[in-house]
């Protein structure tokens, strides 16, 4: 039987060269991040920002989204959002959140039901208040700053300063455009998204880590090689199990995106775009980093005493 | 070598056999899971017995997620109003007067005694009420509840502590608890569970509740219950409270007590033998039944009034004593709300209101279709991921998706063992980790592939190919470990289901990818002799 190759063997692709595309193009997109993310913004879903979300079906099969918004509107509410979506008549409204703290949240949803209960089905109904989404919003920034500086320490402890620091300048880079992803195509950001964050900072550094185990394992088998070479090297080594889990990975998040039903897929979504982010960050960004950064400068430190003079020849 | 030795083989065999079996109840819906259980023989002992069985999350069975908050105001206007009555009954009985009475501060009361003789009499006593915070007995030294400031001209500040306030919180919080469970059990096969979550929360969740206003009027009522007289005309120690079958129109109501909600011994819906209106019928333990006989039989033809929550909802006239220690309150009620006020009555009062912060509900349509969407998308990332293991790496990507498929029975099995609950998120984790799994065989079998490319015999680079590969294993898999544990600690509910099975799926693929492949290799090598790798 003929097998499967998704990589060709013994590669000796020059990675290193894409530096020249790469960096401006990452440099770009992440500053077209950071300026759509102080002038329009993320599109908060009600874990950060407060209020009401309600997805309706119509038992009927077939929903009257204009009767429904001008309905809503009605209410006296603020300004609501009337989205069909899914397949048989779905809809979903959102209410901001009512002045007059937690307990007046609650008439939102009682009178929602009451106008609308007779014709549709209530399938998921989320009433956030204003304390629990200010604590969402903390806890959902101090888990991606914590994840980030728990990297860190690991990274730290594990590898040399150089690689650590371009590993580091990696994961940024992906959560940097991990975001970018959500500004960009103005998927509700909600506590899942924090969770798909926190879960490419891992991939990240999964993808990350095996090649940087790779550099270090060849640094120490060829003292002089240069570092663009060595790198090189570390990836076409690599790079057939880079292609693989990602190919898997990809897979899997593929059936979620089709099969997995709306309500999780645009967490399905997100990693797929991040799967392929990690990928490229790890050959195109982190490792031709480290050309800058400097490679052999860590050698000196962590090298054993009698290899050290080897190397110093 | 690549050998393994047979009690090796037993040990890794016996772990996932046993890792699969404790998976087996979690196949189950309850009926097949109760028979299943009453088809083993008694004399099995039952620990031996796999009988735990995942939980599924509201997102996913449907019901409702309602996160309650006690009302710090609430609970400190009380607690100060207690303060107040404790000031009060001390100045009463030391015959001390203050010059402008008791008057409230924030967090506490103020008095104003000038004289030095008469504080001495008074601050021993005033003193006993700044009792200290924590159980004494345990040694939990914490401060005190209440301090107590001088100043030289006289005047006397009694407040509470920050620790104190605290403390207050935390076991009204308890009590609330109690309160909350009575009052939500509702009796059927529901069976609702409620957590404290933090310093001053109280999680409720019904599993299979589709509309929680019920609920929600349940909570949302302190249950406060005051059997009190309307006053007299020309009455002074009165308040002001709203009637509520005149509209709300204030009446004055005597503020002494006669009996309250903790002297009721039972409370029961039921309808008016003459007017067929819907009323409660209430019983009071002998200190209530005493003191109710007494009041009712000292001001026969006067107007009762019952007040709950500061509102009064029936002023019938006394007609005879009532000294049987029973009675009943009739008012213009619908039947839902005598069951709820006998709902309120049973369960006590809350000690202090309970807010509504946060309220998730999922109708049990959106939880069927969110599993038969999470049961296909797992299938589909299963059988892509196979075929794509089986088509790059033949037979040993038939071994991997062995241990694929024993991986994700693991996961099933520890969280059946954890009762952990399953979420869509965490379903989401599990196609996830189907993904991140062969990542380990992946990286071993190029490894071997490597090494054996470099000139190494079979065995000697399947061996190298493990042992080289393991590191960047364990590198690769506590990276996603560590977001894994952040997103376990950070989130709640659903998002706190996908870092579970992410961590679960991280601990059983270094068993399933590592050992387990290794001894299906081992096995296949003495068994088969080949001559070159079958990729």
């Amino acid at each position: 039987m003929r097998l499967v190759r998704l990589w060709p063997e013994n590669s000796h692709f020059d990675f290193m060269r894409f530096r020249r595309f790469s960096f401006p193009l990452s440099a770009v997109i992440s500053i077209l991040t950071a300026l759509m993310l102080f002038s329009g913004g993320l599109n908060f879903g009600i874990d950060f920002r407060g209020g009401t979300l309600m997805e309706i079906q119509a038992k009927s099969g077939q929903a009257n989204v204009g009767q429904i918004r001008q309905t809503a509107e009605g209410f006296g509410f603020g300004d609501v959002e009337v989205q069909e979506f899914g397949a048989a008549g779905e809809v979903s409204l959102r209410f901001p959140i009512q002045s007059g703290g937690e307990a007046a949240q609650a008439a939102v949803v009682q009178k929602a039901r009451d106008t609308f209960g007779n014709d549709y089905e209530f399938r998921r109904v989320e009433t956030v208040g204003p304390r629990v989404s200010g604590e969402l919003v903390q806890s959902g920034t101090i888990g991606v700053v914590l994840s980030v500086i728990a990297v860190l320490f690991y990274l730290w402890f594990r590898f040399e300063r150089e690689l650590a620091i371009a590993s580091i300048i990696g994961t940024l880079h992906d959560i940097v455009l991990t975001i970018g992803f959500f500004v960009i195509t103005r998927h509700e950001f909600n506590m899942t998204s924090i969770a798909a964050i926190l879960t490419i900072v891992g991939y990240s550094l999964n993808e990350t880590v095996v090649v940087f185990d790779r550099t270090r394992e060849l640094m120490r088998r060829y003292k002089t090689m240069p570092a663009e070479e060595l790198l090189n090297l570390s990836i076409n080594h690599t790079m057939s199990r880079t292609v693989m889990t990602a190919a898997t990975t990809a897979l899997s998040l593929l059936a979620l995106v089709l099969f997995g039903g709306q309500a999780i897929q645009g967490f399905a979504q997100v990693m797929l775009y991040g799967v392929v982010i990690c990928t490229y960050s790890a050959i195109c960004i982190s490792s031709p980093m480290l050309i800058y950064i400097g490679l052999r400068g860590s050698e000196t430190v962590k090298v054993p005493e009698g290899s050290r003079a080897a190397a110093a020849e | 070598m690549l050998r393994f030795s047979r009690s090796k083989i037993i040990a890794t065999v016996a772990i996932i056999v046993i890792g699969l079996l404790l998976a087996v109840p979690s196949a189950m819906n309850r009926e097949q899971r109760q028979a299943y259980l009453n088809a083993i023989p008694s004399w099995v002992p039952h620990w031996l017995v796999p009988s735990r069985a995942i939980v599924l999350g509201l997102d996913l069975q449907g019901g409702s997620h309602v996160l309650l908050e006690v009302d710090a105001q609430d609970l400190l206007r009380g607690q100060v109003t207690l303060l107040r009555d404790d000031v009060r009954r001390i100045l009463r009985d030391t015959r001390v007067s203050s010059q402008n009475g008791i008057q409230t501060v924030p967090r506490g009361v103020q008095i104003r005694v000038p004289d030095a003789a008469d504080r001495d009499r008074l601050m021993p006593r005033l003193r006993e009420l700044s009792q200290p915070i924590g159980n004494a007995m345990l040694g939990q030294a914490g401060g005190n509840a209440v301090e107590i400031n001088t100043t030289p001209d006289g005047v006397i500040t009694l407040t509470y502590t920050e620790a104190g306030i605290n403390e207050r919180i935390r076991r009204a919080v308890d009590q609330s608890i109690e309160v909350v469970r009575r009052r939500i059990d509702f009796g059927g096969t529901t069976e609702p569970s409620i957590q404290r979550q933090g310093a001053d929360r109280i999680l409720v969740q019904v599993p299979g509740l589709q509309d929680p206003q019920q609920l929600k009027t349940l909570l949302g009522e302190t249950g406060n219950l005051e059997f009190r007289l309307l006053a007299q005309p020309g009455a002074t120690d009165v308040d002001m409270l709203p009637m509520e079958d005149q509209g709300g129109q204030r009446v004055p109501v005597e503020r002494r007590v006669i009996a309250e909600g903790g002297d009721l011994t039972d409370a029961q819906p039921a309808f008016d033998s003459q007017s067929h209106q819907p009323i409660v019928n209430f019983r009071f333990n002998i200190r209530g039944a005493q003191r109710f006989g007494q009041a009712t039989t000292e001001n026969l033809g006067r107007q009762l009034a019952i007040v709950l929550d500061n509102r009064v909802i029936s002023a019938p006239t006394i007609q005879s004593p009532i000294t049987g220690g029973s009675g009943q309150i009739s008012g213009s009620f619908t039947v839902e709300q005598v069951n709820n006020l006998a709902v309120l009555l049973r369960s006590g009062a809350l000690p202090a209101k309970l807010t509504i912060v946060e309220e998730r509900t999922v109708g049990p349509g959106l939880g069927r279709d969110s599993i038969q969407a999470g049961k296909t998308a797992t299938y589909v990332a299963g059988i892509f991921v196979i075929i794509f293991m089986f088509a790059t790496y033949g037979l040993f990507g038939l071994f991997a998706n062995i241990a694929l498929l024993v991986h994700v029975g693991l996961i099933f099995g520890l969280m059946s063992v954890l009762e952990a609950t399953l979420t869509l998120p965490g379903i989401a984790g599990i196609v996830l980790t189907i993904g991140t799994a062969v990542d380990s065989n992946v990286l071993i079998y190029e490894r071997i592939r490597e090494e054996f490319k470099a000139g190494r015999s079979m065995v000697s680079a399947i061996q190298a190919g493990f042992d080289r590969a393991f590191a960047t294993i364990v590198d690769s898999n506590s990276t996603m470990a560590i977001a894994a544990v952040i997103l376990f600690f950070l989130g709640s509910g659903p998002v706190r289901g996908f870092a579970v099975v992410f961590i679960l799926g991280i601990l059983t693929t270094v068993l399933t990818a590592v050992t387990l492949t290794r001894m299906m290799i081992a096995l296949w090598y003495h068994w088969m002799r080949p001559k070159a790798l079958p990729f």
